[in-house]
């Protein structure tokens, strides 16, 4: 049992005492960092370093062209890419943990969770290793290119032509397989939340009443973890969205996303007033991404 | 018709399926042999590190007297301490202040502190240049401080996870023992010291993992907070990837990799799997 | 008698524009073991907690060993509150529970372990000092809570349903208890609590409280047997209630004519004009059954009443044996129906009744009551 929150204005001190450290420092190094950025938006270069704040829509308008656009739109379809891959991968996982026994679970949780907590760099620097043209997957490929090659000899066949590295870093395969290499697990935790919270009997009562199993998996698992699943989409979507580092590495030149068009203006165009108005567009993206997934009629939980 | 069946078992047993565990070791080889192959060429005796020439532990000692190495490490461990301290502070007032009292506009406060989760890391990474470059951030002070910069980026960043974190503890709390403490005479702030921050203390620790996990494995927001010198572990990883990678900035990462293993299983251990999954 | 150890005066608390305790007055005596008794919501635990200071009166006030409380933090009123889930700290040890409000104080070390070993004793957990809460029974945690807050000494102990969460052999062993305590410490109690066994057995007086506001005031006796109004006589046990009219007005008799119950006759007077509209609550168990031959009822009746009343007939339409009573549920004549609890005063008492059996019954005149509201 416990008593509602208490009103501010009858414990001024204690309030005072909690409240001012964080507010201030919110206020202090995220609202005023993001502010500048905002004002900048709306901002001309004027000289190498000095920039006007003069209000003025150019950014936007060349933000908005097609050569931007097209890029923005293309970081979208890779995160939605991206983000259904990681269902699709994910989903029987979250399930297999949550239907695990009492001894395994927690050894498959700590094995989801491990490369979440390991290093985002040395996680993608180690897949560019097996990507490689000399790497594990084309070593793989390659004798097994080899055996099928035998296999035709010993039928009597004509052997296939020499194996040709497949080109596996440096393109937009390489940055989808990237991208869902890291964020896997972020998409499993949330589904595995909901699926554990998910009452059990509701689907041995829809497999009692007849229902085949890949049946009650759609009409009765996954409506019922909907949240969770709009938990994880959102959690690798909007982060997928705004990758740097996995576009920056393993892309191609024509791999770019959004975030690295956004890097250069900043590091090396250095033309930050653009750059700020893109960093923006990137965040409204997201609000509005937010706000449909707020909109979606809630499941009804039933208790 | 039974879709998974092959040998009896009961219906609920999905785990049990064949093709169900096939699938999650697929996944688990996906996701660790690139790992493994990480630490394995650690041993590899060959200076450009592409193919398998032969084992040694030669590099493990190159990586030893890197210094550039050693500075990047420090400096990740240094950020780390100290954005992890405050973090934990300041996340811990924002989610008492959250959870104890009603004030105006308290939504849309509670919105912004949470905003740091949401905003793509690139947006945060860009608002932290603009903002020190702003205001003159100095720029060639003395070590530690020179990183100031980066560790208030990585607090700002983190602290809203802490926050998080404890709120969710903070949600169980019975709040009669608060009461009962006053009952028996104990003042607002020893209330708060000797009834409330224990039960949050499992909350502290797995926040403070957090963020210093979060802070650690940071690129982006310290690759554009960053100046000579500063480089993190991650930034000189970057760059030398770019460059050319040599075998012992392997072997250092097959470090970092164990020691990751051994703060997760100690996070688990105090929080239990299925808590610390709910955090995320 | 002396000044009142409590004293409530016109306390009023709104929440929003509910007010959850309206305009109440009580006293409470030192020694006392006082309880307010009501349904939940009825804002029995919102006045025990504007006593303890944790709300505060929008209207009156609250005088506390001659002291206003208005302005008085809990943690400085010389009251101490034992809490519905015990709130006992579940990362300290018994001992360290139990001496907190000494620590807080400034007690002395050797000053404290005596008076939490005393303090353990009462409640006879002596040997649990070192034990942690998780390793302990609710009723255990219960006792550790009680010793928690007498080693303070204060002057009034609140307990917020102390019994709710044990069982129901628990619950009547702790009753016991909690009177004893009381009578061996002499310090006021005041007790929340739903319960009307609970608040019967333990009582010396009880505060019934219906929406806010106090329905009645009384021993536990004459509460039970001089209901004030008919919310108190059908709250606290169970109660037949018929309507009817004062037929006969005089100092030490009365006379109630009920359309369904038939002449109920008093053997003292009752206020109220003749001719108003009044009920009559009859208890259950001063109902006398007997087995069909209505000869015997109206006799039976006729003994301490005048003719033609104080007795009824009807059908019995159910039946619940309870091992030492015997529950009847009866049809009258009337068609209106009316509870009887009989005693199985020997073994095959349950056997002389069955459903469908015409019965007739009657009761003596002081049994009923009559209720003007």
């Amino acid at each position: 049992m416990s008593t509602p929150e208490q009103d501010w204005k009858s414990q001024k001190r204690p309030f005072a005492a909690v409240a001012t450290l964080p507010l201030f420092w919110t206020m202090l190094f995220f609202l005023v960092p993001m502010g500048f950025v905002w004002l900048y938006s709306f901002g001309r270069n004027v000289g190498l370093t000095e920039i006007d704040i003069v209000g003025t829509l150019d950014n936007y308008k060349r933000a908005t062209e097609w050569l931007y656009l097209g890029i923005f739109l293309k970081s979208l379809a890779v995160a939605a890419l991206v983000t259904l891959i990681c269902l699709i991968v994910g989903f029987p996982v979250a399930m297999a943990i949550t239907f695990a026994s009492e001894k395994w679970r927690p050894w498959l949780l700590l094995g989801i969770m491990l490369p979440f907590w390991t290093n985002l760099l040395i996680r993608t620097y180690a897949l560019m290793i097996v990507l490689g043209q000399q790497g594990l997957a084309n070593a793989g490929l390659e004798s097994l290119w080899g055996m099928a090659s035998w296999l035709k000899v010993v039928v009597g066949m004509e052997p296939l032509p020499t194996w040709e590295p497949l080109p596996l870093l440096y393109n937009n395969f390489a940055v989808v397989l990237g991208l869902v290499y890291v964020h896997l697990p972020f998409m499993v935790l949330p589904l595995y939340s909901a699926l554990d919270r998910l009452d059990k009997s509701l689907i041995e009562a829809s497999l009692d009443l007849g229902a085949g199993h890949l049946k009650t998996l759609f009409k009765i698992v996954v409506p019922l973890a909907a949240p969770g699943i709009i938990a994880g989409v959102m959690i690798t979507l909007i982060p997928a969205l705004g990758a740097y580092l996995t576009p920056d590495l393993m892309g191609g030149t024509d791999s770019q996303m959004i975030a690295n068009v956004i890097e250069r203006q900043f590091k090396r165009a250095n033309d930050w007033p653009f750059g700020a108005a893109l960093s923006f567009l990137l965040i409204y993206a997201m609000f509005i991404l937010i706000a449909l997934q707020g909109m979606r009629k809630k499941v009804p939980e039933v208790r | 018709m039974p879709l998974f069946n092959r040998t009896p078992r009961a219906p609920l047993e999905y785990a049990k399926s064949l093709w169900m565990r096939g699938w999650v070791l697929g996944v688990m080889l996906f996701l660790y042999i690139p790992l493994f192959v990480l630490m394995a060429f650690s041993f590899n005796d060959s200076k450009r590190n592409v193919v398998w020439r032969g084992f040694t532990t030669k590099y493990y000692g190159v990586a030893w007297e890197n210094e550039q190495l050693w500075n990047a490490m420090m400096n990740s461990l240094t950020i780390a301490f100290f954005a992890t301290i405050f973090s934990l502070v300041i996340g811990t007032l924002a989610a008492v202040m959250l959870w104890r009292f009603r004030f105006p506009f308290k939504g849309a406060v509670d919105g912004t502190i949470s905003l740091p989760i949401i905003v793509p890391e690139i947006c945060l990474g860009v608002a932290f240049l603009v903002f020190f470059s702003t205001i003159g951030w100095p720029s060639a002070l003395p070590w530690p401080f020179n990183m100031g910069a980066i560790i208030i980026a990585h607090i700002t960043f983190c602290f809203p996870f802490v926050a998080m974190v404890v709120r969710a503890r903070l949600a169980g709390f019975n709040r009669e023992q608060e009461e009962a403490a006053k009952d028996l005479g104990a003042s607002e702030w020893q209330a708060f010291r000797d009834v409330l921050i224990p039960h949050i203390k499992p909350a502290l620790v797995s926040g403070a993992l957090l963020a210093f996990t979060l802070s650690l494995d940071d690129f982006v927001i310290t690759f554009f907070t960053s100046t000579p010198g500063t480089d993190t572990f991650p930034v000189l990883v970057y760059s030398l990837v770019k460059r050319g990678v040599t075998p012992d900035v392997n072997a250092a990462s097959t470090i970092l990799i164990l020691l990751t293993v051994v703060l997760t299983a100690i996070a688990l251990k105090l929080q239990g799997a299925k808590a610390l999954a709910q955090t995320h | 008698m002396s000044e009142p150890i409590i004293q409530i005066r016109n306390v009023t608390k709104r929440f929003g524009k509910v007010a959850a305790v309206d305009n109440v007055s009580l006293d409470i005596a030192a020694g006392e073991f006082f309880v307010l008794l009501g349904p939940s919501g009825c804002g029995k635990t919102t006045l025990l907690r504007m006593i303890a200071g944790f709300e505060v009166p929008t209207e009156g006030q609250i005088i506390i060993d001659g002291q206003d409380m208005s302005r008085v933090p809990p943690n400085k009123r010389p009251v101490n509150m034992v809490f519905q889930s015990y709130a006992v700290f579940p990362h300290m040890s018994v001992a360290d529970n139990v001496a907190y409000g000494l620590k807080i104080a400034g007690v002395g070390r050797a000053e404290r372990d005596e008076r939490v070993r005393e303090a353990l004793a009462l409640v006879s957990l002596n040997g649990f000092e070192d034990r942690k809460p998780d390793q302990m029974s609710g009723g255990q945690r219960q006792r550790v809570a009680l010793a928690r807050s007498l080693v303070m000494r204060p002057k009034v102990l609140l307990l917020d349903e102390p019994l709710s969460a044990l069982d129901a052999k628990l619950r009547a062993q702790m009753q016991f208890e909690l009177s004893d305590l009381q009578d061996q410490i002499g310090i006021t109690f005041v007790t929340v609590t739903h319960d009307q066994d609970e608040a019967l057995s333990m009582a010396s007086r009880i505060a019934v409280i219906n929406k806010g506001e106090v329905a009645q005031l009384a021993t536990p006796s004459d509460l039970y047997e001089y209901p004030a109004n008919r919310f108190v006589a059908d709250f606290v046990g169970s109660v037949n209630i018929f309507e009817g009219k004062l037929i006969l007005d005089e100092p030490d008799k009365a006379a109630v004519d009920c359309p369904g119950l038939g002449k109920v006759y008093l053997n003292h007077g009752v206020t109220g004009p003749h001719g108003a509209d009044v009920w009559v609550a009859l208890r259950p168990e001063k109902i006398y059954l007997h087995v069909p031959g209505e000869g015997k009822a109206v006799q039976a009746a006729a003994k301490d009443a005048p003719e033609g009343h104080n007795f009824a007939r009807g059908k019995i339409k159910g039946m619940s044996y309870l091992g030492d009573i015997t529950l009847f549920e009866i049809i009258l004549d009337s068609g209106a129906m009316i509870r009887v609890s009989r005693p199985n005063l020997s073994r095959h008492d349950q056997e002389d009744f069955t459903w469908d059996d015409r019965v007739s019954m009657h009761w003596r005149a002081d049994s009923p009551v009559v209720l003007l509201g």
